[in-house]
């Protein structure tokens, strides 16, 4: 049988894999009714304890959202969701009586870390990760606090940032991306109810990787994450995001907003794993996922790079963008997307160059197999004042089957003629000659196409800090497992 | 927030006061056609940004002309032979505000079986023909401008090639505009068909100008092309309208089984144009070019879009646009190709590159690849900015003047896709519009 015969028939096999992080933790959530509605707004306000401001910017968002329209410009296609019918809220119990250090969270969690392969002490010890794990919306650990706050950096949940440093989020917080900005993010903004922020002060570069670690888990409730990261002058920080979910038949909202910000000379570097369940082989179930992600270099010398691997949730929506203010700044989005079954993925970025000597770099490989489309779609914009812009586009595509999709609708605007843009796209599948020179040397199908493939992916994956090469390496082999060797 | 998807065009409230006047009498299937194409037009009106297709296109100052049908009485305008263009030894069909002009035409020894009439006559001698191929190819319903177009059509080329059959000549289309005596902003739809029959090959290159330089007036042509197996039909389209012109054009060509369709699209003219190509690739290895250059200056306006459909296996597809853009020029070009699930084998590229010479002008480019077949080929490719600095210095360290070696590399930057026209008298009459368009860049070129 020639080998990609055999491929295919592999494919199909490992295909109907059973998700290898579906399970449930039952823990008791202290959850309000289904519905969205002022007073629901209301109330994950009251519950978190937030000031009159934040209570206000809820509710614009909220009122505003009433009134907006979910957009539909995207190839995506997913039943109409309703948002009347999910829950908006649900928190540990211990949400009043956080625990100090690791001992006192509960067991019951702690199992469910290491059944995802992220044993919190081993991470402390080995990795010198500190660890802000979400668990539904509410952190309950975060790790490595003390040596950071040695050096004045703040690593805490939005929560905790809102009462212990509201003059920091009053000022930032939407400053990137405003309530009104689109239809998710404004809901986001009504209703958000935990996520991250990192503050590192003036020429300080943080010692440790930041990571977090989202779960949804309880049925039916939305996830809707608000990460706000500031890096003051001349310092550095880098920031790791990533998630598993338990299988789900019913499907799961996600709408989380990111907002990264860089001062003169400070860099951030934003990576993600995105494992989210992605429905079953019939496209039953999975997590939708409308994310708004967009980091401002606001000070000259300021760099901005973000790194994704995508391979979980039933759609995607996700666009994580840079706006290139300061002189000189830098922004850059690797990315890697592969999409299996019934997946849906339209993933890539917005580059907006407004000052002088901006430089972007984007590298999108999109990998789609089974009956999935996967779209790259990104915006270059070079503004008049724009001097010297730079931008250095290439996303590939690689296709997987004959029954997938694989989509490019880059919109580039060149608005200064100092500008220099090149955008390079190409698809392709992996040729019978690549498969039959590694086969030929004795490689099985599966780990030729596992090579290729990895190969294909090389120029994302160097990218990723060394906490999550290995993890966004296996995720890659174990989705090719499933589609593609 | 919510602006509004079209603009209202109150010109097409004229369609009922000139229905009779317009070729098929205002009965007939003809009539029904254009009835049922002004109603989906005036459903959806002209479509506005808000419209993907249209997003950097704004046609709201041409909506916002007080335009007038082109009529018979505009058409008798006084012409002089040697006004208008000339590609030697081509078949020549001259129309003048929308209208064929036979004083100004010569067709002469076309092979035996070839038809080549107006569509004001085909609507009378050959309606049969016409009622079985209209709207064949350009079934785009949905296309306002395409409905606009098929309610207001008056006349146009009607092309038949029969199997096996080559004209050797080209057939040379000279659309032009003069105005009418009472000053009215006119708009004129010419309607084009071409049928070549298996296995024939056919040459046809149209001329757009206005012979008179000021006065505003609107060109919407449409073109239906069918290429039947093995045939081969070449379109070069050279767009020369007044800088007081709007022109938006759209073309259609159809390929079956191992036919080829080039196509050239030189732009140089219009204040607002539009050139949208389409293509399906319909039998297997089917091939088309799309290459085309625009060269656009003061506050030109040019969008191309071009869709290629490669919807059977083995066919191959090529795309160059290439386009200089100086002052406060506005380039556009959206390119899609897309592969359908059945099309394996297929081979699509696509590139554009646009060269901004001044700091006001600005190029929008969406390259778009949508695919569903695995084993394919794809890529395309954009760029857009200054003239290479490293060629600069080099002609520079050689002592050419900044102005000279701009130009010279200019010129090479354009010739080398206007290479790609294999008519020979037709390249030319493009390379003389080039350094028209160099010469005047040269003088008014302050070179920094």
């Amino acid at each position: 049988m020639p080998p990609v015969t055999e491929t295919i028939d592999h494919v199909r096999s490992v295909t109907e894999q059973k998700y290898k992080y579906g399970f449930v933790t039952d823990i008791e959530t202290d959850t309000v009714p289904k519905g969205l509605n002022e007073g629901i707004v209301r109330f994950i306000s009251a519950k978190k304890g937030e000031p009159e401001w934040m209570l206000e910017w809820r509710l614009r968002a909220f009122r505003l959202w009433q009134t907006l329209e979910e957009p539909s410009w995207a190839k995506i296609g997913y039943p109409e969701i309703d948002y009347q019918d999910a829950y908006y809220y649900s928190a540990p119990k211990q949400a009043s009586d956080r625990p100090q250090s690791l001992d006192e969270v509960d067991p019951k969690l702690l199992e469910t870390y290491e059944k995802l392969g992220i044993p919190l002490r081993e991470q402390e010890v080995l990795a010198g990760v500190a660890v802000d794990a979400v668990f539904d919306s509410v952190s309950v650990a975060t790790t490595f606090k003390g040596k950071l706050e040695e050096q004045g950096i703040i690593f805490c949940s939005m929560s905790e940032a809102i009462r212990e440093h509201p003059e920091l989020v009053r000022k930032y917080l939407g400053s990137v991306v405003p309530y009104s900005d689109n239809y998710f993010a404004t809901l986001n903004s009504a209703v958000f109810t935990d996520g991250s922020f990192v503050y590192v002060p003036k020429g300080v570069r943080c010692p440790m990787e930041l990571s977090t670690y989202f779960r949804i888990n309880a049925a039916q409730t939305g996830q809707f994450e608000r990460t706000l990261i500031i890096a003051e002058p001349g310092s550095y920080v880098s920031y790791l995001e990533g998630c598993t979910a338990p299988m789900r038949d019913e499907n799961q909202l996600h709408a989380a907003v990111v907002e990264l910000i860089a001062m003169d000379d400070a860099e951030i570097k934003y990576s993600t794993v995105q494992n989210w369940y992605p429905g079953d082989e019939d496209g039953k179930g999975g997590i939708y996922n409308f994310v708004t992600k967009r980091g401002a270099c606001r000070g000259r010398n300021s760099k901005i790079s973000w790194t994704q691997v995508e391979t979980g949730s039933a759609v995607t929506w996700k666009y994580p963008s840079c706006i290139l203010q300061g002189d000189n700044s830098v922004g850059e989005f690797y990315s890697i997307a592969i999409t299996n079954n019934f997946q849906q993925a339209d993933t890539g970025t917005k580059m907006i160059h407004i000052g002088k000597n901006t430089r972007s770099t984007i590298v999108s490989k999109g990998i789609s197999a089974g009956r999935s489309d996967n779209t790259y779609r990104g915006l270059v914009r070079v503004q008049p004042k724009a001097e010297n812009a730079r931008n250095y586009t290439q996303c590939d595509s690689l296709l997987v089957g004959d029954q997938c999709g694989a989509h490019t609708v880059p919109y580039v605007e060149c608005r200064n003629r100092t500008g220099k843009i090149e955008h390079e796209a190409t698809t392709s599948r992996i040729s019978d000659d690549q498969l039959f020179y590694c086969t030929q040397r004795g490689m099985s199908a599966e780990e030729a196409v596992s090579l290729i493939v990895n190969g294909f992916c090389r120029e994302v994956l160097q990218e990723l800090p060394m906490e999550f090469a290995v993890e966004a390496q296996k995720l890659v082999g174990i989705s090719l497992e499933g589609s593609v060797g | 927030m919510s602006a509004s998807r079209s603009i209202t065009l109150p010109y097409a409230d004229r369609f009922a006061e000139i229905e009779t006047s317009l070729p098929g009498g205002g009965a007939g299937w003809l009539s029904t056609l254009r009835r049922e194409s002004i109603s989906r037009f005036n459903e959806t009106g002209l479509p506005s940004p808000k419209v993907e297709a249209w997003k950097y296109t704004n046609l709201n100052a041409l909506a916002q002309l007080d335009l007038r049908p082109a009529g018979a009485e505009h058409a008798g305008m006084s012409v002089a032979v040697t006004e208008v263009p000339r590609i030697d030894g081509a078949h020549r069909l001259v129309f003048v505000n929308g209208r064929f002009r036979s004083d100004l035409s010569g067709i002469e020894g076309l092979p035996p079986g070839v038809e080549l009439t107006t569509f004001a006559a085909a609507a009378d001698s050959r309606a049969d023909f016409l009622q079985a191929h209209l709207g064949q190819v350009a079934q785009t319903n949905g296309h306002a401008v395409v409905n606009l177009n098929t309610a207001f059509m008056g006349d146009g080329y009607v092309l038949t090639v029969p199997e096996g059959v080559e004209i050797e000549a080209p057939v040379h289309v000279v659309s032009a505009f003069v105005p009418g005596t009472d000053g009215a902003a006119l708009a004129y739809h010419p309607r084009n068909l071409v049928v070549a029959g298996p296995g024939s090959r056919v040459t046809i290159i149209e001329t757009h100008l206005s012979l008179v330089s000021d006065s505003p007036y609107w060109a919407n042509p449409v073109g239906e092309i069918s290429i039947g197996r093995d045939a081969e039909v070449r379109h070069i389209k050279i767009q020369e309208e007044s800088l007081a012109a709007s022109h938006l054009a759209f073309t259609r060509a159809h390929i079956e089984a191992g036919g080829h369709f080039d196509s050239f699209v030189m732009t140089v003219g219009a204040q607002l144009s539009r050139n949208e190509i389409q293509v399906i690739l319909d039998g297997e290895n089917g091939t088309c070019r799309l290459n085309g250059v625009y060269l656009l200056r003061g506050r030109q306006h040019a969008d191309t879009t071009t869709w290629i459909d490669h919807a059977k296996p083995h066919c191959d597809s090529d795309e160059v646009y290439k386009g200089v853009l100086d002052d406060r020029a506005h380039g556009v070009f959206q390119g899609k190709i897309t592969v359908r699930r059945d099309a394996q084998k297929t081979n699509g590229n696509q590139l554009n590159r646009t060269v901004l010479l001044s700091e006001k002008a600005e190029i929008d480019t969406k390259p778009e690849l949508e695919i569903y077949a695995d084993d394919v080929k794809c890529s395309h490719g954009a760029t857009a900015g200054e003239l290479d600095e490293n060629s600069m210095f080099y002609m520079r360290s050689r002592g050419i003047p900044q102005k000279e070696a701009r130009t010279l590399l200019i010129r090479s930057f354009v010739e080398e896709t206007l290479e790609e026209v294999a008519q020979a008298e037709a390249r030319t009459y493009m390379e003389r519009k080039l350094e028209t368009w160099l010469q005047k860049l040269h003088r008014e070129g302050d070179a920094q």
